[in-house]
């Protein structure tokens, strides 16, 4: 497994591209914590991000992982180029002669991508607690420690999302055109969704059941967008009467779909590199 | 004597076309094999199949007696299909130690073998930045890390300036000088010539003939003669005994033979008939002749 850890992280520090993307990508990370410091001060209405509450715990694990979840595509595109960039080096084949096996060449891209995975939870994991000890008003270790089923969600959906986009490196061998179709499926999932909801089940929930089974709407639920939540916006949905009656919390069935897709993901990819001749 | 390849019965259909059919042979341990045969004759994926990068359709292979699983084997096997495939952005030694990673071996022959390709001055350089002559020569220092039982050379020469070409075959003769084992599949038959003691030659993905480069041919030696009346000495010589029969080409007599003769009585024979040579030789036919021959026939 080291061998296997060795290998691909050669290949990615190595590459500037891959390289300075990764780096952007934590850099960027830390900059959530710069969401304390907005601040509006309009004489008579203060607004301070920090002392709305985003920063207490246990919200700040909800809002911190939703948050640093958009950052992905960052690594995603290190991951998808990773992968493209064996074919259009010619260096699968080379890595294949030199004795490496085709499920040790899948599983070192996939360690690779719980690698990733892992450090990106940790990261939020510990910039969360320095910033909820710095600004939340509650710090007793029950409340601080509860809740941290986000970050097990948050870690599901990067490997999750991560391995799709190494299936369509495989799938499509260049780059560009995988990004493209990461695009063009969320595209069509948004699209399926519409018609779903709209036109074919106008009136009852059958659209939403049905939509939790696409991947990327799968890894989307995971972790529900948590602004609604904050008793600042609560209390104005009920002041113009809207009653909320949003499931923030994790759903033991939402993991379960998005690990069924890792491991579909992760297998599709195999079978491909099987099959194909180089 | 250890086998190292053996191919049972090959068969590789790419859709309506059949690449190899039953192509069977068996590499072993220290002799220098050439794989001959026009483009497109199915020896890139004869080795593609051996190497693991290409599904056979039916058939078999293995590696030593197999005792190991391909990718294992492949280890301490060394080879370069084509043409270079490297880390762009790495340099030849970063290339290198990615290699020793793979094949799970420490860096100690990393600068030994940059320097019996000549490399060594420019390990620092991105491989982006190399020459093709000089790619491949990293390619045959990477493939030699694991000092491996057999190097694999998949067409070394094609692309590179007569100078290029010239550095890779000294570098393969050295090799060879070793007493390591050598497969070399290529289209250039000199090249094959020589530095082969085996030979295999493919057509359209039937194998037309293994073994020995001299045993190629049947009608082994003949001469090569020339003198100031050709006609007259085409038909002294067909009443000569041991004369199989003659051929005329591009203005020399060529003799073949049933039984064996020696150049001095050929000479002494002709004389007493008052024929005088300008131009006599024993000789064996080339590989080329022999490959078009073969080729020709079949």
């Amino acid at each position: 497994m080291k061998r296997l850890l060795a290998i691909e992280l050669q290949k990615i520090w190595k590459n500037k591209a891959s390289r300075v993307l990764t780096l952007t990508y934590f850099i960027l990370l830390t900059f959530i914590a710069l969401i304390a410091s907005i601040k509006f001060d309009l004489g008579i209405f203060k607004f301070h991000l920090a002392e709305m509450g985003i920063f207490n715990f246990p919200f700040i694990w909800h809002f911190n992982t939703y948050i640093a979840s958009i950052l992905k595509l960052f690594l995603a595109i290190v991951i998808v180029s990773m992968m493209a960039n064996e074919y259009s080096y010619g260096t699968l084949k080379q890595n294949l002669i030199d004795g490496m096996s085709k499920r040790e060449f899948i599983e070192s891209k996939f360690l690779t991508v719980v690698l990733f995975a892992s450090f990106s939870t940790i990261f939020i994991f510990v910039m969360s607690l320095i910033l909820g000890y710095s600004f939340s008003s509650y710090t007793e270790v029950s409340i601080v420690f509860s809740d941290l089923k986000y970050l097990l969600a948050y870690f599901v959906k990067l490997v999750g999302f991560f391995s799709f986009c190494l299936f369509l490196g495989i799938l499509v061998k260049r780059s560009a055109f995988a990004l493209g179709f990461l695009l063009v499926w969320n595209i069509i999932e948004g699209i399926v969704k519409g018609i779903l909801s709209f036109k074919i089940f106008p009136d009852s929930k059958s659209a939403t059941s049905i939509m939790q089974f696409f991947p990327l709407e799968s890894m989307s639920n995971l972790i529900v967008e948590p602004f609604t939540r904050l008793s600042v916006v609560k209390n104005l949905g009920t002041q113009i009467g809207l009653d909320n009656i949003k499931n923030y919390d994790v759903e033991f069935k939402s993991l379960l779909i998005v690990v069924c897709w890792t491991v579909i993901f992760v297998y599709l990819s195999y079978r491909l590199l099987k099959k194909r001749d180089l | 004597m250890q086998t190292i390849l053996s191919v049972k019965n090959l068969n590789k259909r790419y859709g309506a076309l059949q690449a190899l059919k039953n192509v069977s042979f068996e590499i072993q341990k220290g002799n220098v094999y050439g794989i001959l045969g026009p483009n497109g004759s199915g020896k890139s994926t004869t080795l593609g199949i051996a190497l693991n990068v290409v599904n056979k359709t039916s058939g078999e292979y293995s590696w030593f007696d197999g005792t190991m699983e391909t990718h294992e084997a492949l280890k301490k096997v060394g080879a370069i299909i084509e043409r270079p495939n490297f880390y762009p952005y790495m340099t030849a030694k970063e290339n290198l130690e990615l290699v020793c990673k793979i094949k799970g071996i420490n860096y100690s022959k990393v600068t030994e073998k940059l320097e019996l390709v000549g490399l060594v001055e420019r390990q620092y350089s991105k491989f982006s930045t190399f020459s093709l002559g000089m790619k491949q020569r990293l390619a045959i220092a990477s493939a030699l890390l694991n000092d491996p039982e057999i190097l694999i050379l998949d067409e070394p020469t094609n692309g590179l300036d007569p100078q290029g070409i010239h550095q890779i075959r000294d570098i393969i003769k050295q090799i060879a000088s070793k007493g390591t084992t050598i497969l070399l599949a290529s289209h250039l038959l000199d090249e094959v010539e020589k530095v082969c003691t085996h030979v295999l030659v493919l057509r359209k993905g039937v194998i037309l003939y293994t073994g020995l480069v001299d045993g190629m041919s049947a009608n082994d030696v003949f001469f090569e003669l020339q003198a100031d009346d050709n006609d007259t000495l085409m038909s002294v010589l067909s009443v000569h005994p041991a004369v199989k029969n003659v051929a005329i080409d591009q203005g020399k007599v060529l003799v073949y033979l049933k039984e064996n003769l020696e150049a001095k009585e050929l000479n002494r024979f002709l004389f007493e008939k008052n024929i005088v040579l300008n131009h006599l030789i024993k000789r064996k036919n080339s590989l080329e002749e022999q490959f078009l021959e073969l080729t020709e026939k079949n």
